[in-house]
């Protein structure tokens, strides 16, 4: 388990991260999200041993990483920001040094090697220079170096930045396999990562902790979460609105467009547990209209973000 | 267990750092301007074959003027280009101490130059053809031009640890070799010791370089001028720790 406890970064007077608290377990993959410039780096950073944080502390697997710093580290992997690898020096010889210094030697280290060239598809390019390379083969080779050594957890900062729909499709998949036996944290701002890959997600802002939740928690705060959304043709606005404004467990309706023909209608239930869309087509549902679509929002994460971030409601 | 660990992180930091080095063409341009440097001094300045003598004393006695320049030229980009790069931050991360990187990196520099230095050889052959050279002096001669290297790489180290530019590492660096080498120079410290008591003239010219370069490589292998190079480099590779740990950015 990664557990951080109370930890603060000041830059000056400003606190860049300020009082953060929270825990991964294995098995988790938590996504860390927020604007640019709230913290996140700078907290994976103190995770990861790089910076001093200015109070608090992290517990690696049991190991403290400002007083037992070596045996944290080596529990760790670790990916950071804009993926920096030695620009002149080839695929593998970068990964034998990695391995090296991790502590492999021998048949132990060409074996490492070379199940990371081929988990993360760098067979290919494994004598290139690593300034040769496109950008989504510098992610993966950094990337390779972040799991060479199995590691318990893993920290991955902004892992899919940069890369074309595809490649980020293959590294969702990899963390995802890898999520089993580990612990996984990464940082994103790209919202519908969070949903196909995290189990669990913290957003934070001006370096504060402001949400800690799955996803479908954190869709749920959202102010569409539950509503109907109903598009019907033949019938007056006004009409149908007055009609299904005084069903039961209706709290509001609100015309999201309107052009004569077409209208499309948002309705709010009073409560988002109990479903009102059976009651809404039953009253919709008359001669002459006709039902062109329906369907319950789920809640939009982008909302819920910009919520919680800004304070404004959308 | 601990020291083994310690001597390994070394050996596979300097392997790399060394590796880096032959990869660029930044060790080909040292090598080849080094030796041309030397060569110009020593045949044309000092007149090596004019002055009829078989010693190297034509040959060394520029070494510290010429490593001022060269050896924060190798020293800048030690530190200055992994936190330009970024790849700091992964060295960093690594289960390394900060001792083990920095003296790993140190030392692949100083090997370094020591090649450089030690493809100076011909010369050596030649005097040795030519006359009947006092092989000890040649050796000291050696080994306080190796520290002069040394002096200077770590105070280069130190200052590209504290800049991201290289330039502006490079600068300071050579500054400060500079002053490491005027305090001893005979034209200052003859300023000097028109006013200033005994005492302070002899303390400034005590830290210079040059006055200790000059004692081993007369053949004097004295502990203390062995004790002020290592010293010097001591207090300077633990300075660039300090300031590697004390970092408030990548």
């Amino acid at each position: 388990m990664i557990e951080v406890r109370r930890l603060t970064k000041q830059f000056g007077k400003h606190p860049a991260v300020d009082n953060i608290s929270f825990s991964a377990e294995k098995g988790e993959i938590l996504g860390f999200l927020g604007p640019n410039g709230a913290g996140k780096s700078t907290t994976m950073r103190m995770i990861t041993g790089f910076f001093p944080p200015s109070s608090g502390t992290v517990i690696v697997g049991g190991s403290d990483i400002l007083t037992q710093s070596l045996a944290a580290r080596r529990k760790i992997g670790y990916l950071p920001e804009n993926a920096p690898v030695y620009p002149d020096m080839t695929v593998s010889r970068y990964l034998d040094f990695c391995a090296e210094i991790r502590g492999f030697g021998g048949a132990a280290k060409k074996q490492r090697v070379g199940e990371t060239l081929e988990r993360c598809f760098l067979a290919d390019v494994r004598h290139q220079a690593v300034n040769t390379l496109s950008k989504g083969y510098k992610q993966r080779v950094c990337f390779a170096q972040s799991i060479l050594h199995d590691p318990e957890y893993l920290i991955l900062d902004e892992p899919t930045d940069g890369l074309d729909p595809n490649q980020k499709h293959e590294v969702r998949l990899m963390i995802r396999e890898m999520s089993a036996t580990k612990a996984i944290i990464f940082s994103t701002h790209i919202l519908d990562e969070v949903d196909s890959v995290c189990s669990r997600a913290i957003i934070i802002a001006n370096g504060k902790v402001v949400a800690d939740d799955t996803p479908d928690g954190l869709r749920r705060r959202s102010i569409s979460h539950g509503s109907v959304v109903l598009t019907v043709t033949g019938a007056a606005t006004d009409d149908i609105q007055q009609r299904i404004e005084v069903l039961d467990g209706v709290a509001s309706v609100s015309v999201v467009e309107s052009d004569g023909e077409r209208t499309t209608l948002r309705i709010f239930p009073d409560d988002p547990a109990v479903p009102v869309a059976d009651r809404v087509i039953a009253s919709a549902n008359q001669d002459g209209v006709r039902l062109a679509s329906v369907f319950v929002e789920q809640g939009r994460l982008d909302d819920v973000f910009r919520e919680i971030t800004t304070g404004i409601r959308p | 267990m601990q020291s083994g660990n310690f001597l390994r992180n070394i050996w596979i930091i300097m392997k790399r750092e060394f590796a880096g080095y032959f990869g660029s063409p930044v060790a080909y341009v040292f090598i080849v301007i080094f030796l041309l440097l030397t060569g110009f001094f020593t045949f044309y300045i000092s007149n090596f074959f004019e002055a009829g003598q078989a010693d190297l004393k034509g040959f060394f006695q520029w070494h510290p003027w010429l490593f001022m320049f060269l050896v924060p030229a190798v020293a800048m980009r030690l530190w200055a280009e992994e936190r330009r790069l970024g790849t700091i931050e992964l060295l960093l991360t690594l289960p390394v101490t900060v001792t083990d990187v920095v003296l790993g990196k140190f030392l692949a520099a100083w090997c370094f130059i020591g090649i450089a230095l030690a493809l100076t050889f011909p010369l050596v052959l030649t005097t040795m053809y030519l006359g009947n050279p006092d092989m000890g002096v040649i050796f000291c001669a050696y080994l306080g031009s190796f520290l002069v290297a040394g002096t200077f790489l770590s105070v280069g180290s130190m200052t590209s640890a504290l800049t991201r530019s290289q330039v502006v590492s490079f600068i300071l660096a050579v500054v400060a070799c500079l002053f490491l080498i005027l305090a001893g120079f005979a034209p200052v410290t003859a300023v000097l010791s028109g006013w200033a008591p005994m005492g302070l003239v002899d303390l400034v010219s005590a830290t210079s370089v040059l006055s200790h370069f000059a004692s081993i490589s007369r053949g004097v292998l004295d502990v203390r001028d062995l004790l002020y190079y290592l010293s010097v480099m001591v207090f300077m590779i633990f300075v660039n720790g300090v300031i590697l740990q004390n970092r408030e950015s990548a």
